[in-house]
């Protein structure tokens, strides 16, 4: 048949030699139920999707086959570095340390401000990837000094089962895991994940439902639900809130917001306000004014969080850490630099005594 | 067998290409016969062919290649109200056009586009002058082409067969509306003009698949936009200028479809429709798939689409004021059966 003019043809095995061929290598996934038909319902993130045979989840990085879902992407990261734990950013989590930085990927939303869209919206054949299973991960942390394990520049719900396995991994070698996520991730999951991992960023990306809907794909609740879920479990956890202007920094949205934090987060979480470049689908927006920036800042305050930030304004005073007792810097920071640190490895105030919160 | 088939299918098209090339040289030249083409493309913006023969199967229920040719032929020559077909296919291609086929082989065996059926478009292609190293068999990725039974064949001079995958996606990032995706480099780089070969299926989440939703395979994210039935980043997607503007015909393959299930392959809720949907309008043509599917799952007690909870609304999307791609309206559509 395949002579010159002929549709080229190629023989076929039977559908269980091409099942166990696409399997192969492929670490089956958790949390997802069976459905009939050879569907699968994902209960992974609150998206809940519904597979039918040979698709993959909005993830893109989690496909189902004869009516068992994959990860696609275990063992098989698009980026890995090293990075300044304040990079994260986590300013309370053994700050002054480096952190072995990976990501797959593929991500849970789609953000229409995303500075990582080449990898986060992109799918495993698309992107070239390492093959470094759990145990290479640790042994790069501990090899390269790093304290710590990231799972961050994609969204780390997506690659769930490896970002487990790594974090076991690390630990059997004293290095410690932080999940730099969206928190869009179901509660059982979330616990689950509890177990293994030391600290967790989350990106509140706004406090309303529309900007969830209109700009995340997604919804505000589940993220709440997890801060929450992250405070009952004792989880060191910051927030970044990327200030997107005419989006997401009306100052009454601004200070429901900050009220809602401590109430039921309690004071001491840290809240870096961040500031926004144009990018991927929102370029026709401008940077972040730095006094907008300013006045998060000072609305957090107000409201009496006790760890405010100003993110990538590199040089502002609020990138600094303050102690909430006597109000003297304690660390300053630079871009992802400390330049002085006056608190003690115990996490006290060198010049009151204050305990400082955080993993010290 | 086949390879005598293939001959006389040939020989066939040997002498439909001598007999279309006098034509065209002396039946319209010049503005002339761009203004009757423009005149002809106009009235036809609306037109479905439905091709059908249930000889395009053998007794064992098998497709037999020539008879799939000859109703794409008979198609042809409706569509574009040529005596020969390729004079229809010269109409639209020629020597200049690099060609890609967009096929459908996400379901793998069982409801895929059809060899035959491909093969029956590169000789009409062939026909119209095209190369067969300029003719691109078309998907997503080179496994879903294999899994279909198709082989990859990437060679320069040959005709070839390949994924996205195979030479990867624009750097650029293109946007309509809802939609913001990178584009595979065939459609991009690689081809001045497209054929659109869908199936004719039920889909578990859009309702139905055809032609609009065949574009989901030319860009790197399609798992963003299931969201809402699809609606509107089907009609979006298709708005992107290198999709709308390169698309130059449309052919279903509708030889075997599937009214429930969809879209993987689900053999219990497929039928032989041992048909073509053939036409230039992707709106009209998804709406005839739309009620070949309804009417089918009508038939087979099945609740509509819209009982269901999947109307595919994108359709009426595609054809308002946003987006103008095309008619949703059966009343004005014109469909013709042969």
């Amino acid at each position: 048949m395949c002579g010159a003019g002929a549709v080229l043809l190629s023989s076929l095995g039977s559908n269980s030699d091409l099942l166990k061929q696409d399997t192969k290598n492929l670490v089956e996934a958790k949390y997802y139920e069976k459905l009939p038909h050879r569907k699968i319902k994902c209960v992974l993130c609150p998206r809940e999707c519904v597979i039918d045979d040979l698709e993959t989840g909005y993830c893109g990085v989690r496909e189902n086959y004869g009516g068992t879902y994959y990860t696609l992407v275990h063992s098989r990261p698009c980026s890995a570095h090293v990075d300044p734990i304040e990079k994260k950013p986590l300013f309370h989590f053994l700050p002054g340390t480096t952190a072995f930085s990976i990501a797959t990927v593929g991500c849970n939303v789609l953000c229409k401000f995303c500075q990582n869209w080449e990898i986060s919206q992109a799918r495993p054949d698309q992107i070239n990837n390492y093959d470094m299973p759990p145990e290479k991960i640790a042994s790069y942390a501990k090899n390269n000094g790093c304290k710590s394990i990231a799972y961050t520049y994609t969204e780390p719900v997506i690659f769930y089962e490896y970002m487990y396995d790594c974090a076991v991994a690390g630990h059997r070698k004293n290095v410690k895991s932080v999940m730099i996520s969206n928190g869009y991730i179901q509660a059982q999951p979330m616990r689950d994940l509890c177990k293994v991992l030391d600290a967790v960023k989350v990106d509140l990306k706004a406090y309303t439902k529309e900007f969830y809907k209109k700009l995340v794909a997604g919804r505000l609740q589940p993220v709440l639900d997890t801060l929450v879920l992250l405070k009952e479990e004792k989880m060191w956890t910051e927030i970044v809130y990327l200030v997107i202007p005419t989006m997401n920094d009306n100052p009454q949205e601004l200070k429901r917001m900050c009220k809602w934090i401590v109430s039921e987060l309690g004071p001491d979480v840290p809240i870096h306000f961040s500031r926004f470049y144009p990018v991927y689908r929102l370029k026709n927006l401008p940077p972040t004014p730095t006094k907008t920036l300013e006045m998060a800042y000072n609305i957090a305050q107000d409201a009496g969080i006790h760890y405010a930030y100003i993110g990538n304004v590199p040089g502002h005073d609020g990138e600094s850490t303050f102690c909430p007792n006597c109000k003297k810097v304690v660390i300053r920071r630079i871009g992802y630099q400390i330049v002085e640190n006056h608190v003690s490895q115990k996490g006290i105030c060198f010049n009151c005594g204050s305990k400082i919160a955080g993993v010290w | 067998m086949v390879d005598e088939r293939k001959i006389k299918r040939r020989k066939f098209l040997k002498s439909s290409f001598q007999a279309a090339g006098g034509f065209y040289l002396t039946g319209l030249p010049g503005c002339q016969a761009e203004s009757n083409q423009n005149k002809a493309e106009e009235a036809n913006q609306s037109k479905v062919v439905i091709a059908q023969n249930k000889l395009v199967r053998d007794k064992n229920k098998k497709l037999n290649g020539d008879q799939v040719g000859k109703l794409l032929d008979n198609a042809m020559e409706n569509l574009l109200q040529f005596n020969h077909s390729s004079k229809a296919w010269q109409r639209l291609f020629n020597k200049n056009d690099v060609v890609g086929i967009k096929v459908n082989c996400l379901a793998g065996r069982g409801l895929s586009t059809n060899y035959e059926l491909v093969q029956a478009i590169v000789e009409g292609l062939k026909s119209a002058g095209v190369a067969e190293k300029n003719i691109i068999i078309w998907d997503r990725a080179n496994r879903d082409l294999e899994k279909a039974g198709y082989k990859i064949q990437t060679n320069r001079n040959r005709l070839k067969c390949y994924g996205n995958d195979q030479v990867g996606y624009s750097r650029k990032l293109y946007e309509f509306g809802e939609v913001g995706s990178s584009l595979s480099n065939i459609l991009v780089r690689q081809c001045t003009t497209i054929i659109n070969v869908p199936i004719l299926k039920d889909h578990g989440i859009c309702g139905v698949t055809n032609a609009l939703k065949n574009y989901f395979g030319a860009i790197h994210n399609p798992n963003k936009y299931h969201d809402n039935l699809g609606d509107p980043f089907i009609a979006d997607v298709n708005m992107l200028p290198e999709i709308r503007n390169k698309t130059r015909l449309t052919i279903t393959d509708a030889l075997t479809a599937q009214y429930e299930g969809g879209p993987p392959f689900m053999p219990q809720w497929t039928w032989q429709f041992n048909g073509l949907l053939v036409g230039f309008d992707p709106v009209a043509l998804d709406t005839v798939a739309w009620d070949i599917i309804e009417k089918k799952r009508k038939e087979k007690g099945l609740p509509s689409l819209k009982q269901a909870n999947r109307e595919p609304t994108y359709i009426a999307t595609a054809a308002d004021s946003n987006h103008r791609l095309g008619c949703n309206d059966l009343n004005n559509i014109k469909i013709d059966e042969v």
